[in-house]
């Protein structure tokens, strides 16, 4: 339990200093967001209604960008070796650094979400259930990208074909969160179904994820 | 003869070679008689003579979700099991299963445009359709990334699995997702029991097919066995050249060649 707690320590200080890259997530999200109204318009009724969806579009390209960074640096200074051949399981510690990654580089885009939500003209209900769509939804993101990032490390080959394979796995977690966000703004639905659906996505990536990733780096560092 | 035998990939060449024949000859006879089948089953009333689609369309979608379902017991094999030829395998189906995804993707934009007046609809079938489609298309791209084969086996395995948990969920979620956007405006194929003139060849195409897949499926592992081999004949033989330049002399060439003879 200490080395988790160690190694989760570790992995958010990692990224909190200089070269970790956890707030450029949040640097590229607003970039993200301001560049939509010059691709639909300065529109505030458009944009208010497509608000939810830019809001998660753009926390899911965040946080897919820095997902390489998971596993990459570890990989080149010899570290992730060491954590693979630790007695502690790996999949333990797979899931401790997916938390400790989610903690510095998921969290903060939540924290964004209001001021983000007010140049899309979001009211407060808005940004306050997009936000809680995102608490519940993005933790499903990171661990689902986690197995792409233990693939792209293994086969030194990160970037482009990481997004490629990650991607179409996401599309569960962009439905139901939108759909939540949407559903607490307008209705019809009710909030709950979708939003415990949601819930669910990041339980059960919760559990898939760190074995996925572990059978991948158990299988292909060398 | 059991599944260990055939790990040995010279004997499944041998085993193949012999078998390969007779699966051809059933494929072509089956599809001879079920197109025949097909073009001689009878118009639909409402549908017309666009029916027909269906017999080709149906066997495709149907063996690109059953080619995953192989790959995945071929990526349980390589991980598990560690069976020399299931990731031959795993790599000879995905080209083929990406084929029969587009052939069914086709087919059905096909069908679409005369019965909903569009070729792409965002049905939640097509769609759940597309995302296999994509994610046929990021496995074979994976297989392309890497250039040591073993490696590649073990890294498209795990995602082999993983996909076959998630197909399900994305199935589930993109039916609800299409419920909330657009409700039942599309035509429902199979609310009603399809006639017996209209099964039988539908049964009889998606045998056919199945068997076209085997077929293919095989000759393409032979392939890939074959295609291995070449590879590493030909690292042997540029090793050796390499090994020769650097040393200088002709004596160590010829003992390196006898050896190899």
């Amino acid at each position: 339990m200490t080395a988790l707690a160690a190694l989760i320590r570790r992995d958010i200080r990692i990224a909190l200093r200089v070269g970790g890259g956890a707030l450029i997530g949040v640097l590229f999200f607003l970039t993200v967001v301001v560049l939509m109204p010059f691709a639909v318009g300065p529109d505030l009724a458009l944009l208010s209604r497509l608000g939810p969806a830019i809001l998660w579009l753009g926390a899911l390209l965040a946080s897919l960008l820095t997902l390489d960074r998971l596993f990459m640096a570890d990989h080149e200074d010899g570290s992730l070796d060491l954590i693979t051949m630790s007695r502690t399981p790996l999949e333990l510690a797979c899931a401790a650094k997916a938390l400790a990654h989610w903690l510095a580089a998921g969290l903060p885009l939540i924290v964004a979400t209001p001021v983000l939500g007010l140049l899309l003209n979001l009211d407060m209900v808005a940004t306050g259930a997009v936000a809680l769509t995102l608490l519940a939804g993005t933790p499903a993101l990171t661990f689902t990208g986690m197995i792409g990032a233990a693939l792209a490390v293994t086969l030194h080959r990160g970037g482009l074909l990481m997004a490629v394979l990650v991607l179409p796995l996401s599309i569960p977690v962009l439905i139901f969160g939108v759909a939540a966000s949407q559903a607490a703004i307008t209705g019809p639905l009710s909030f709950g179904a979708p939003f415990s659906i949601l819930c669910a996505l990041s339980l059960v990536s919760l559990v898939i994820g760190p074995f996925a990733a572990a059978a991948s780096l158990k299988h292909g560092l060398d | 003869m059991t599944l260990t035998d055939l790990a040995n990939p010279t004997r499944f060449l041998a085993l193949s070679a012999r078998v390969l024949p007779w699966l051809a000859a059933a494929t072509v006879i089956l599809l001879t008689i079920g197109l025949y089948q097909s073009a001689t089953a009878p118009d639909d009333y409402q549908q017309g003579a666009t029916v027909k689609i269906m017999f080709i369309h149906v066997p495709n979608a149907w063996l690109s979700m059953f080619v995953w379902g192989v790959m995945s017991v071929a990526s349980l094999g390589t991980l598990v099991w560690r069976h020399p030829l299931a990731d031959v395998a795993a790599k000879a189906a995905a080209p083929i299963g990406a084929s029969f995804t587009f052939l069914a993707l086709l087919t059905g934009s096909l069908w679409g445009r005369p019965m909903w007046g569009t070729y792409w609809e965002w049905d939640a079938r097509l769609t759940s359709v597309l995302i296999l489609f994509l994610m046929y298309l990021g496995l074979m791209a994976l297989w392309r990334a890497v250039e040591d084969p073993s490696r590649a086996a073990r890294a498209a395995a795990v995602l082999t699995l993983v996909g076959a948990i998630n197909l399900p969920i994305i199935k589930f979620s993109v039916d609800w997702w299409n419920t909330l956007h657009q409700p039942a405006s599309v035509m429902r194929m199979g609310a009603s029991t399809l006639d017996k003139s209209f099964l039988i060849p539908l049964l009889v195409m998606a045998v056919a097919f199945t068997l076209l897949f085997v077929t293919l499926h095989m000759a393409a592992m032979r392939n890939e066995i074959l295609r291995r081999r070449v590879r590493s004949l030909q690292m042997m033989q540029a090793s050796r050249v390499a090994f020769s330049s650097e040393v200088g002399t002709g004596s160590r060439e010829e003992n390196a060649s006898k050896g190899v003879a």
